[in-house]
């Protein structure tokens, strides 16, 4: 007799493997295997990211588009390269729209320094949202106390997402609307192409912060609609220290440097200098070189993952995660965000009655469970939720549901130990 | 769970379910200083009541917090509460010390810690339950809870004083 096997399903991760690729996962912390869940706040690395910056070091490194020796040469050339694999991983035109930045906070200060000093003043204004991180808030209010424009607020709804019944009077007048893909608190997905729409049918430019999205979801720059996108290496598997900036080809050409130095020149007199083209007008100095290598090897192991799967796991996880913990830890609990899994990433900011989120991560650490607990860099919208802090836990691509597991039981143990 | 209770002893966690002195005072006549840890958001308000003598006659603590910072204010308000403002700093002093014992260990710098200016006083401040803090410099980034309360106090008292000078 035979048996007609199922259909196969959708590729999904095979986590257990992916999990051998991490060092820093195999070690154990009192005992406890290492629970790690902040990876929202940055990622781990994996061997392929380590070996490809330890071997670049080993045999290729010397400064970039200066040198004309070998080495420099194959320098510049893994820099290069890197730029071209980010551009197609996030679906950019030309490779020349891709600036490397130090990290997405860098990339946000840049639009703002460059973009918003030439192009805002007084009587124009930028429209926010109240779950901005404190990098996409910040900037633009040091930019307004000096350039005198306004800012505008897009509200939340009660179940964490934004509240746009008002965004078109919102974005009146407005010259930029800068919001995030993904909140990095409530785990919220924005639609991103519906908001760059909006605001370009207000004449406005959009900005969207894609910390949390590029690393998890498949991204396509140009099916967002944006005008700007801005995210971080060390989110994505790759290391700190390097972020990109993502911007059309035509906003670039038209923008005034950012930082001063060498490398973003064509020619210096001492009456004055010329600035480079783009991207190089805004690299100035030398750049992060060996990290862009690691981010190169980080858009690879991705790639070879496919986004697609990895955003599946995601939503798989995170519904075991909501139905684990509302299960195990009970009535005390609360999670923050929208209640659909589809409708959020994989990031779980949780309140326990009574325990304050210093008091929950402290109690996680003794069974090696690794949560972030503070207000997340998003001050306006811990205000919203009535929550000076939250314990967050975020999941990535090596966690499983043993760590949802633990998570729980590890909040179980909280919760008694401080006898609710 | 090892270690956990060197960090949470149960008189912490009593001034924690059911901090002193916890409330507003009208400010003025009262005076309002806010305290921040930019780290995890933690707030504290202390409200200090300073009589004409130059002592602490009322004091009420608000804000949000951890129970390390919220059990420190706590403590640290019964502690003050009815005492000069010199034994007040004094206290302070004794308190920041004892907080600051590891990070001189980490420190490296090599130099000794300087003989407290206000010993003579402290004789007369014991720590008492705030000994129960001792526990959170074995769990470095705490100590910030543990002192937030005191920084405000410094500041209000520092207020205080200067509105009078």
């Amino acid at each position: 007799m035979t048996t007609t096997p199922p259909s196969p399903p959708l590729a999904t991760l095979d986590v257990a493997a992916i999990r051998r690729d991490f060092p820093v996962l195999s070690q154990r912390q009192d005992g406890h295997r290492l629970v790690f869940l902040d990876s929202a706040a940055s990622s781990q690395h994996p061997r392929q990211v380590l070996d490809a910056m330890t071997s670049f070091y080993e045999t290729s490194y010397a400064n970039v588009h200066r040198g004309v020796y070998q080495l420099a040469e194959r320098a510049t050339a893994a820099y290069e390269g890197a730029r071209g694999k980010v551009a197609r991983f996030i679906g950019a035109p030309s490779s020349n729209e891709v600036v490397f930045t130090k990290n997405a906070t860098e990339a946000i200060n840049l639009v703002a320094g460059s973009w918003g000093r030439a192009n805002l003043g007084p009587g124009d204004a930028v429209v926010l949202t109240l779950m901005e991180h404190h990098a996409n808030i910040v900037p633009w209010q040091m930019l307004a106390a000096q350039l005198g424009f306004e800012i505008r607020w897009v509200p939340l709804t009660d179940d964490g997402h934004l509240d746009l019944t008002d965004l078109d009077r919102l974005l009146d007048g407005a010259k930029l609307f800068a919001f995030t893909a993904m909140s990095n608190v409530l785990g919220t997905l924005n639609p991103v192409a519906r908001l760059t729409a909006a605001a370009h049918e207000k004449g406005a430019l959009a900005l969207v912060d894609a910390c949390q999205w590029v690393p998890h979801l498949p991204t396509d720059v140009v099916a967002m609609g944006a005008d700007f996108v801005a995210f971080s290496a060390h989110k994505m598997l790759g290391p700190s220290g390097i972020g990109v900036l993502w911007a059309r080809a035509e906003l670039l050409e038209a923008m005034p440097p950012f930082l001063g130095g060498g490398g973003m020149i064509l020619n210096v007199t001492t009456e004055g200098f010329v600035a480079d083209a783009p991207p190089g007008r805004f690299e100035a100095g030398t750049p992060p070189i060996a990290e862009a290598v690691g981010l190169a090897a980080a858009v690879d192991y991705l790639t070879g993952l496919g986004m697609d799967a990895v955003h599946r796991h995601e939503v798989e996880l995170t519904g075991y995660a909501l139905r684990t913990l509302r299960a195990e830890v009970g009535d005390a609990l609360t999670i923050y965000g929208p209640s659909e899994p589809s409708e959020r990433g994989g990031v779980l900011s949780i309140a326990l009655e009574g325990v304050h989120a210093h008091d929950i991560s402290q109690v996680l650490d003794t069974q090696a469970v690794c949560i972030r607990p503070g207000h997340h860099c998003a001050k306006p919208l811990m205000r919203v939720l009535g929550a000076p802090a939250t314990a967050r836990a975020s999941i990535y691509v090596y966690n499983d549901t043993d760590d949802i597991d633990a998570l729980a039981a590890a909040l179980v143990a909280a919760r008694d130990f401080f006898k609710l | 769970m090892s270690g956990l209770e060197d960090l949470y002893r149960e008189i912490i966690l009593d001034h924690y379910r059911s901090p002193r002195n916890r409330g507003e005072l009208e400010a003025p006549p009262a005076h309002r200083t806010e305290g921040f840890n930019p780290l995890c958001g933690d707030e504290v308000v202390v409200y200090v009541m300073v009589d004409g003598e130059g002592r602490i006659a009322d004091i009420k603590i608000n804000g949000q917090g951890c129970s390390i910072s919220q059990s420190s204010a706590s403590m640290m308000s019964a502690a003050v509460k009815g005492h000069t403002i010199d034994e007040a700093r004094a206290l302070t002093a004794t308190f920041k010390s004892m907080m600051s014992i590891h990070e001189q260990d980490i420190g490296g710098d090599g130099t000794e810690a300087e003989a407290d200016p206000a010993d003579d006083v402290t004789a007369e401040m014991k720590l008492g339950d705030l000994e129960a803090l001792r526990g959170v410099v074995k769990f470095p980034v705490r100590i910030k809870c543990a002192t937030l309360s005191w920084n405000t106090l410094t500041q209000a008292l520092d207020e205080v004083a200067t509105a009078r000078s």
